[in-house]
C-alpha cells in the first residue's frame, strides 16, 4: 500500500512535467495547427541557459530565492527570444504554404539543436551528461511510517507551478483580449486579420509563450532528475507531444491530464512491471486512446476545416 | 498518416546529414598532426598508404561524442601516448607510427562503419578499439572478415574476441568481474541480500548480472530481486522503490557512469542507504559529478588503481597527467597499454601484413602494462586479475585485488 502511494506521487511529480512541456506543444498547435517538434528541444536549450546562470551565480547565490528566480528568468526569456527567432525566421516566411513544410522545418531545427549541442566548441556544451547544480536544495515535506512514502519539496513545488500555469493559461485563452485573439487566429488567420487583429503580434506572442513555459517545465525537470543532456529534449518532448494526443491536442487541460495520465502509467509500469515495457504501454496506451476517442480524452472531432 | 511522409523526410535528411560528417577526416589532431610535429609527413589523405612509405598507419575507432564520450576519449590520449614513445624511440622497423581516430558517438552502427572506412580506404594495419562491448563487437565482425586484426583495449564481454581469430583482448572478461564483485560482496563486505539494477540495453550490464547472480547465490548469498532501466534514462525511481521494499544490505548496479550517478542521487533519495556496486563501466571522472556525495562509499571492480605504487604505474601517471591533466583512468590505461602490445607485436612481425601481425599479436606473453601484465590465451583473452576500488572523496581508493 504504502509502495502504490509512492508510486503515486513518483509518477505526479513526473507528470507535472509532461504537463508543462506539453502545453506548449497544444497552445502552438491550438493557433497554428503546427506540431512544434523543436519544442523539447527548446527546453533543453533553456535547461542549458539556466544551468550556465546557475554557475555564473556561483555556489552561494544559486540556491537562495533570488538565485533560483534568476535562474528562471534568464532560461524563461532567453527562451522566448528563441521562440520568437524560430517564429520569425524559421516559420513566418512558410506560413502560407502547406502545412508540412513547417512540420519538416521543425523536425529540421530539432535535429540541429540536439546534434549541434553535442558538438565541443565554443560555448556548446559537449555530448555528455552533466550534473545540474541542486539550486533547490531537496527536503522530505512529508515523511510517513519508516520512511514508506516520502513527498519532497520539489515535487509539491513543480505539482503547485503546473497546476497554476494551467491555470493562468486557461484564464489567458478564456478571459483576456489576448486570448480572444488567439483564439480568433486559430479559427482563420486571414479574416482575423481583416478584423483588425495583429496576426502576427498574436502568433510571435503564442510561440514565445510556449517556448517561455518549455523552458520553466527543463529546469524543473532538471531539479528532479539532476541530469542534463543535449538528447533530453528529444526525449522529454516525444513523450510530451504523446501526453498533448492523449489529452486532446489543441486542449489545455486535456493536455495537463494527458500528462498526468502518462506520468502514472509510465511509473506503475516501471515499478511493477519492468522497464522494458514502459515506452510500449506508453504508446500502446495512446493507441488505445485514439481508437476509442479519436480526438484524444477532452477532444472533439472536428471536420478538416475548409 | 499525413505525419508519415514529413517524418521520413526528416530521418533522410538526417541520415545524410550523418554520412556527410563522416567522411570528414577525422579531428585528426591526432594521427597526422602529431606526427607532423615531428617532422614526420602524416599519412596522406584518404589513408592509403603505399607499401615502402615510412608511416605504419593504426586506426582506433572510440566513442568521442554520446554517452559514454569519456571512455573513447581517455583510450585515444593513451593510445597518443604510447606511439609518441615509440615514435621517439624510432618506431617500428624504421618507420614511424601514427593513428587514424573516427568518432563512433557511442553506438554500435557507427563503429561498425567506422571500422569499414579504416579497412578499406585508410587500409590500417590494424585496429584498436572499442571500449564499449556493442561497439567492438560490430566492428570485430567488419575486421575478422576483412583479416585485420583488432585489439580491444577494455571491452569485457566474453562474444567479442569469439567473432574470430583476429579478434584480441587485453582485459579481462565479463564472468571474471561478476565473480568478483560476488566474491567480494560476499565474502569482504559480508552482505547477504543484495538487489540488482540492470541495464536491459546493454550486452555488458547483462552479462555482469547474469554471473554475478549466480554466484552470489553459490557462495550461499540471496539476489533479492532484479530490476532494470534502459540507458538514457533518467528517473529511477520506481525501480529503487520496488528494490527499497525487498530491504537489501547492497545494490549491484553493473552499468555506465552516465546513468549510475544518476541511480545513486536518487537511490539516496528514496532512502537506500546500503553501499552500491558495479563494474568498470564505472569508470570515469564525471562518475562523481553525476553522483556527488550520494556516491561515495561505493565500491566498482576495475582493470587498475593509480594508487598502485609500482614505478611503471607511477612513471605513466605523472606523464598522462602532464600531457592531458588529471588523473588517467582505466580506460586511458588500457588505450596505453593496447597501443603497446600493438607496436611490440607490429616489431615481431615478419611483415605488416594481417596474418604475420595476427600471429605476433598471439605470442605476447608476460608483457608488462601499466594495467597489469599481458598474456594472451588460446581464446585471446588477457588473463589477469581485477583491483576494486572505493568510491572516497570523489575519486577512487584501491580496497583489494581479486585473482583469477
Amino acid at each position: 500500500m504504502a509502495q502504490l502511494l509512492q508510486h503515486l506521487i513518483n509518477g505526479l511529480a513526473a507528470g507535472t512535467i509532461y504537463a508543462l512541456v506539453a502545453l506548449g506543444y497544444t497552445m502552438v498547435y491550438g493557433v497554428l495547427k503546427l506540431i512544434n517538434f523543436a519544442h523539447g528541444d527548446v527546453m533543453m536549450v533553456g535547461v542549458y541557459m539556466g544551468y550556465a546562470t546557475a554557475f555564473a551565480l556561483g555556489r552561494d547565490m544559486r540556491s537562495s530565492l533570488v538565485g533560483v528566480a534568476l535562474i528562471f528568468a534568464v532560461a524563461m526569456l532567453g527562451c522566448a527570444f528563441l521562440g520568437f527567432l524560430f517564429e520569425r525566421f524559421a516559420y513566418r516566411p512558410l506560413r502560407e504554404k502547406p502545412r508540412l513544410t513547417a512540420l519538416i522545418t521543425a523536425i529540421g531545427i530539432s535535429f540541429a539543436l540536439s546534434y549541434g549541442f553535442q558538438l565541443d566548441i565554443g560555448f556548446l556544451p559537449g555530448a555528455s551528461p552533466r550534473a545540474f547544480p541542486e539550486i533547490i536544495e531537496p527536503k522530505e515535506w512529508i515523511t510517513i511510517g519508516d520512511r514508506d512514502v516520502v513527498v519532497w519539496n520539489w515535487q509539491v513545488i513543480s505539482f503547485l507551478i503546473a497546476v497554476g500555469l494551467m491555470v493562468a493559461l486557461q484564464y489567458l485563452v478564456f478571459r483576456t483580449r489576448f486570448g480572444r485573439a488567439m483564439r480568433a487566429v486559430s479559427w482563420d488567420h486571414r479574416v482575423a486579420a481583416l478584423m483588425g487583429i495583429p496576426t502576427d503580434r498574436v502568433i510571435a506572442l503564442t510561440f514565445m509563450l510556449s517556448s517561455a513555459l518549455a523552458a520553466g517545465a527543463g529546469l524543473l525537470y532538471a531539479i528532479k532528475d539532476t541530469s542534463v543532456s543535449p538528447l533530453m529534449g528529444l526525449y522529454v518532448g516525444l513523450k510530451a507531444f504523446v501526453a498533448a494526443v492523449i489529452g486532446g491536442i489543441g486542449h489545455v487541460p486535456g493536455a495537463v491530464v494527458g500528462a498526468l495520465v502518462l506520468g502514472l502509467v509510465e511509473e506503475f509500469v516501471v515499478g511493477y512491471a519492468a522497464s522494458t515495457w514502459r515506452d510500449a504501454v506508453a504508446f500502446g496506451f495512446l493507441i488505445l486512446v485514439l481508437l476509442v476517442k479519436p480526438g484524444g480524452l477532452f477532444g472533439r472531432v472536428a471536420a478538416e476545416k475548409v | 498518416m499525413r505525419r508519415l511522409a514529413p517524418m521520413l523526410l526528416a530521418a533522410l535528411a538526417f541520415l545524410a546529414a550523418a554520412c556527410e560528417k563522416k567522411t570528414q577526416p577525422a579531428p585528426s589532431g591526432e594521427g597526422g598532426a602529431q606526427t607532423a610535429q615531428q617532422g614526420q609527413p602524416a599519412a596522406p589523405p584518404g589513408g592509403d598508404v603505399p607499401a615502402g612509405s615510412d608511416t605504419i598507419l593504426l586506426g582506433q575507432v572510440g566513442a568521442l561524442t554520446g554517452g559514454q564520450a569519456t571512455f573513447g576519449i581517455s583510450t585515444r590520449n593513451g593510445i597518443e601516448m604510447a606511439l609518441k614513445e615509440a615514435n621517439a624511440a624510432g618506431g617500428v622497423k624504421g618507420k614511424k607510427l601514427a593513428v587514424r581516430v573516427y568518432d563512433n558517438q557511442s553506438k554500435p552502427e557507427e563503429a561498425a562503419q567506422a571500422a569499414t572506412r579504416l579497412i578499406t580506404q585508410d587500409k590500417v594495419v590494424l585496429i584498436l578499439g572499442d571500449v564499449a562491448s556493442s561497439n567492438s563487437l560490430a566492428m570485430a565482425e567488419k575486421a575478422q572478415a576483412a583479416g585485420v586484426p583488432m585489439i580491444t583495449p577494455s571491452s569485457t564481454n566474453p562474444t567479442v574476441t569469439e567473432k574470430g581469430e583476429n579478434i584480441f583482448r587485453i582485459c579481462f572478461i565479463d564472468p571474471f568481474q561478476g565473480f568478483v564483485m560476488a566474491k567480494f560482496a560476499r565474502e569482504n563486505l559480508k552482505l547477504s541480500k543484495v538487489a540488482v539494477l540492470q541495464d536491459n540495453k546493454s550486452a555488458y550490464s547483462i552479462g555482469l548480472t547474469d554471473v554475478f547472480n549466480r554466484k552470489f547465490t553459490e557462495m550461499g548469498g540471496k539476489v533479492t530481486t532484479v530490476e532494470s532501466y534502459s540507458q538514457g534514462d533518467t528517473d529511477y525511481r520506481a525501480q529503487l522503490t520496488a528494490i527499497r521494499k525487498t530491504q537489501p544490505d547492497g545494490i549491484y548496479v553493473p552499468g555506465y557512469y552516465s546513468e549510475v550517478g544518476i541511480v545513486a542521487r536518487q537511490a539516496r533519495e528514496v532512502g537506500l542507504k546500503v553501499p552500491l556496486m558495479g563494474g568498470d563501466g564505472w569508470d570515469s571522472e564525471k562518475l562523481f559529478e553525476l553522483g556527488g556525495s550520494a556516491i561515495e562509499g561505493s565500491y566498482f571492480s576495475n582493470h587498475y588503481s593509480p594508487d598502485n605504487p609500482d614505478p611503471r604505474v607511477q612513471k605513466f601517471i605523472a606523464d598522462y597527467k602532464a600531457a592531458y591533466g588529471g588523473v588517467p583512468d582505466a580506460l586511458a590505461a588500457l588505450g596505453y597499454d593496447a597501443a603497446r602490445v600493438a607496436i611490440d607485436a607490429l616489431k615481431r612481425a615478419k611483415d605488416l601484413s594481417g596474418p604475420s601481425v595476427r600471429e605476433a599479436i598471439g605470442q605476447t606473453k608476460d608483457f608488462p602494462g601499466v594495467a597489469g601484465t599481458v598474456t594472451l590465451d588460446a581464446n585471446r583473452n588477457a588473463v589477469k586479475s581485477a583491483v576494486v576500488l572505493k568510491v572516497a572523496d570523489g575519486k577512487t581508493q584501491y580496497v583489494t585485488t581479486i585473482n583469477p
